[in-house]
Parts: C-alpha cells; structure tokens; sequence
C-alpha cells in the first residue's frame, strides 16, 4: 500500500551503528491487527521520536521492544544479534528498558534508596547496606544532569511529578541502560517540569551513552529533543525524516490529514 | 536522618513561628515521633494522678505488658509493611510453648526444645506466606483460617489442659522468668529490627515490596521471597513472645492465645505509624504503640476505672491515634519540600 522509505533495506554500514533495529513486525490482538509490518531502526546515541495517532500501534510497539508482548512475525536485533524478547527481565538483561513515571518508584523510600533499589550497595564484610556511599553517588550523579532535588534523603513520594520523572529515568540511566524507552514522558506535567525533562534528556543526549526512543503527542518538543521523527500509522510507519528536513506544520499535517480522508502523506 | 529539617530561607516569620514550623515538619517527617510524644505525655499524667504508678512493682508490670504486645507489634509491622495482614499471630503466640512442651515430653531438653517451638511457628508464617503468595489467597483469609487452625491444633495436642513449664533455671529467666528479662527481649529486637529495616537490604526490600510491588519487582526485589520471609519473621516474633509468657506465667495455657492478642499488636504498630496500606512502617513506632496501650490499660486500671469503662477509652484512644497518623500522612503529603 504505501511505498515508504524504510522499505529499502539500510546499508551495512548503517547497520552496525544501530543500536535497535525492527524488522516487519506483526502483533494481532484476535483479529485486530495492532502492528503490520513496522520497521524502524535506532542508532547509538539517537533520539527517535515516534508519533502517531491513537491506536495506531506506539505502545503495542514498545512493548514488544521491552519484552512485554511477543510479537506474531518479524525479527528485532539488538546490537546486531537477532533476540528474541520472552520477558520484561530479558530485555532489561540485554539494556532495553522503559521508563514509566508511576510505575517505577517507591514513594515512601528515599531519592537515593530508590536510585539503588534491587542494586544496593553493601558494606564491605557487613550485611548492612552502605548509605553513606550510595547517597554521595546518588548526588553526585543527580547533580551532573542537573536533576533538582532539595537533598537525596527526601522520600521520593514528596517530589513533584517532574522531578519524580526524573529520578526515574535518571536511575534507568545509572544502571546501564542501552536503549531507553520513553512513553508520554511529559503528560500531565506543568511547562516548567517538562523544561526540566526536555533538559535532562538533552543532558544524556551529549553524552551519547544512551538512545532512546520519545513517543509524545506534543510535536514541538518533539521537534526539541530528537533527532529523528518516525510518524506510526496504522501498524506501520509511513514517515521517517531527521528533525531538521522536517517541520511543526509537516507532523501536524501528518497527523491531521488521516481524518481527510487518509491519503497518503509526502516524502 | 533527619539531616535537612527544611529551614526557611524567607525573611518573613518570625523566630518563633519558624521554630514552631521546624519543630511540626520534624514531627511530620518522623512518623515515630508523635508516638513518643503521646506516651511520655500519658507516663506524666499517669505518674501525677494515679496512684503506685511509679512503684517497682508496677514498672515491672509496665515492662511486661509492653513486651507481650511490642514483640507481636514488631513482627506484624514487618508483614503490614508488605501490605499483608497476619490474623493468626493470636494462637502462633500460644503454639511456640506447646510444640516446646511437645518436644520435652519426648525427652529432648530445654534449648533444643525451644527451638523446635520457634522453628514450628516459623513453618507456620512460612504456610502463611507461601498460601498468600503462591494461591494468591488475600493474606485476610489466609491467617483467618490458619488463626482457627492452630487453634484447634493447641487444644488437641494439651487436651485442653495447661502444661507446668520446667522449673525456674538460668534459661527459663533469661526467657521471660525474671522479672525485666521479657523487656530486655523487647528493647534488643526493637534494635536489632530497626536496623534490619532501615539498614539491611531485607529491609530495603521489605518496605519497596509494600511501597509498590510492580515497581519492585521490575527493580529486581524478589517480593515473593520478601514476604514469605517476613511472615516467617512475624509468627517467629509472636512464638517467642508466648515462650517468654509462658517463662513468666510458669504455665503453658492452651487458650492463652487470643484474637486480643494479634488486636493490641496491629493497634500498636498502627499507632506507631505503620500503615495498614504497606510500604511505611518503624520499629521504634510499634515500641512506643504498644507503650501507650500499656500505659493506657495500666494507669485507667490504677486509677480505678472498670474494666467496661476502660474498653471505651481504649477504643476511642485507638481511633484518635489512628485518625491522627491519617491526618499527619496527608500532612506530610500536602507540604513538599523545594
């Protein structure tokens, strides 16, 4: 149906800087078909924002990239070798991670507690955990990426909703994670908290430790953050264009035009 | 640990509403704090109005009574803090001493014979947690129905009557005989878990697990592991406590465990700040919880008030310190730090 770009299989070259790359997958929920063949490729150190309607697959996509459901065709490859996700943990394991604002912390422990929750750090020869050292990394980390909060003793449930977000992908960072799965990571959020998201996602963007991929209804920030735009519709992604070949109008216009009767969109 | 009481850095209030504000943040971030101040509170008002309140022979009473219900208070904090209820801690406290028994009159001696007792409730927190965690069973219903269990179990294997416990010896005081043994019981667990909570990964883990579970678990917390674990502790705790009763009592009573038993243990910990919610909870809290029960039960009793009068201010103490622990969570909640 539509002849999109990404159908020409990438150069070799291409293919050993990717970091993620997905190939034709198919997720069927009964007889609804959720993903039809989507293709999308992730270089290291990239930012991919996806868009797209909804329903038209983003988070079914994710997902499947985190191990959450299984697809029913098509092959995903992780720095170069074929993987096939049974589980959450098994991607975890292979550095593909998502971060979920609510989800991820503990509220009545604190900043530093929840930045080393599962990976405690012990005193040597001592079954007590060492404090003092994961609250001094902690900080130290929390003020490299300029995460604001008032002191890493605070308990995590009397942070703001941005800050929390933070921390959040923040502790992801911290423990190794590859690729970063970010979905809606500005909802609900005053325009304050979302700067200081957007900044902290610039943060780890220069230090091109971590890619991740940003599924966002908001296009400008979008357009802030990512390198790349990839439009998802209908299970398939029919747009693929670097930030700066591309505008605010074009992804609006995207978007919108499937209600005029969905023709096909340019480029 | 409370390093940072906020300090405010505006130029508005003055000294003194400023010192009062540090002074309510410091009550509203330390959950146990309120708890004390209540129980130093009663002990003053008790020690100037009732009379023999601050005899010898009373405190040894105070001290007892604290014990009785701050151990079962401690080990049912571990399992409200997984967002768990054990109901069975009332006839676990009367097993441990009956297995102990069990043990003796086959001709095993004293030491081994109380493990063995402590090692039987062990197994029954460890049914507890495994039928909880495993059949997915609401731990309610659980210990609801391993309460009756062991009930009926007690009562079959004394035949319903009371057992003399071995005569007084060196380790029959140490565990609850003499007088103050039973507290300091009390007071070397009430440390011992502190630390495990706050200091241990167990007790990372154990309030992570009652804090939010998925998020826990996808940090890699074994929550299933941490509360089979801390039901294990609970019944552990109230088991040991029914031996040092038993010790104390010279006596090991089939019906000494009761529904009161696990009640004034939840009341404690509840009281002192342990949410019935999960993920918030101190030792310190139960310890000074099932001070002001005791203190409460004891000074009313002193002055004279009858025991249908007492439930009445029992019942409304436990209300108001429960609606208070609400009100100073929503508190702390509402004021965020910048």
């Amino acid at each position: 149906m539509s002849v999109s770009q990404e159908a020409a299989p990438a150069p070799p070259l291409e293919t050993d800087e990717d970091v993620l790359r997905v190939e034709n997958i198919v997720k069927r929920f009964g007889s609804v078909v959720a993903l039809d063949g989507t293709t999308l490729h992730l270089r290291r150190g990239e930012v991919l924002g996806l868009i797209g309607d909804n329903g038209a697959g983003k988070s079914t996509l994710i997902k499947i990239i985190t191990g959450f459901h299984r697809p029913d065709g098509g092959r995903i490859v992780v720095e170069g070798r074929d993987v096939q996700l049974r589980s959450v943990p098994q991607a975890r394991a292979l550095g593909i991670e998502t971060v979920y604002q609510d989800l991820a912390l503990v509220d009545s422990l604190s900043v530093f507690h929840n930045m080393f929750l599962g990976k405690e750090l012990r005193l040597a020869g001592s079954p007590l955990v060492a404090n003092r050292s994961m609250k001094e990394r902690a900080r130290r980390y929390l003020e490299d990426m300029k995460v604001n909060v008032t002191s890493v003793d605070v308990e995590v449930g009397l942070l703001s909703g941005g800050q929390r977000q933070a921390i959040a992908i923040a502790r992801a960072v911290y423990s190794n994670v590859k690729i970063l799965l970010l979905d809606e990571p500005l909802a609900a959020m005053g325009a304050r908290e979302a700067k200081q998201i957007l900044d902290l996602i610039r943060r780890l963007k220069e230090r091109r430790e971590v890619s991740m991929i940003i599924i966002s209804h908001t296009y400008a920030q979008i357009m802030d953050v990512c390198d790349r735009v990839d439009l998802l519709r209908r299970g398939r992604i029919v747009f693929d264009k670097r930030v700066e070949d591309t505008s605010l109008e074009e992804l609006t216009e995207l978007v919108v035009s499937e209600y005029r009767g969905g023709e096909e969109p340019p480029g | 640990m409370a390093e940072h009481v906020s300090t405010d850095r505006v130029a508005g209030p003055s000294a003194l509403v400023r010192r009062l504000r540090t002074a309510g943040w410091f009550i509203a971030r330390n959950r146990e704090a309120s708890t004390i101040v209540v129980a130093i509170l009663l002990a003053l008002y008790f020690y100037s109005t009732a009379p023999g309140f601050a005899t010898s022979s009373n405190l040894v009473n105070i001290s007892q009574e604290i014990a009785r219900i701050g151990i079962v208070a401690c080990g049912l904090a571990l399992v409200l803090i997984c967002a768990e209820i054990d109901l069975s801690v009332g006839q676990t406290f009367a097993f441990a001493p009956i297995i102990m028994w069990l043990a003796m009159s086959h001709g095993v001696p004293l030491i081994p014979a109380i493990v063995i007792g402590l090692a039987a409730t062990a197994v029954v927190g460890f049914v507890n947690g495994f039928v909880t965690v495993y059949l997915r069973v609401h731990s309610f219903l659980t210990t609801l129905g391993m309460y009756f269990l062991i009930n009926g179990l007690n009562v079959t294997i004394t035949n319903g009557f009371p057992k003399d416990t071995p005569g007084p010896n060196i380790v029959t005081n140490g565990m609850g005989g003499s007088s103050y043994s039973e507290f300091i019981w009390l007071v070397a667990l009430v440390v011992l878990l502190h630390l495990v909570l706050r200091r241990t990964r167990w007790g990372i883990h154990t309030l992570a697990t009652g804090g939010n579970l998925t998020g826990a678990r996808e940090a890699g917390v074994r929550t299933d592991v941490v509360k089979i674990g801390n039901f294990m502790a609970c019944a552990t705790l109230a088991g040991l406590t029914g031996i040092l009763e038993a010790f104390r009592v010279g006596s090991i009573d089939p019906l000494a465990g009761s529904a009161t038993v696990m009640f004034l243990g939840v009341s404690a910990a509840v009281i002192g700040g342990t949410s019935l919610l999960g993920g918030v909870g101190t030792m310190i809290g139960a310890f000074f919880g099932a001070g002001i029960l005791t203190l409460l039960d004891n000074g009313f009793t002193l002055k004279g008030i009858s025991a249908f009068t007492f439930d009445i201010i029992l019942g409304i103490a436990i209300l108001i310190a429960v609606a208070l622990n609400v009100y100073i969570a929503r508190f702390r909640t509402m004021r965020k730090p910048q």
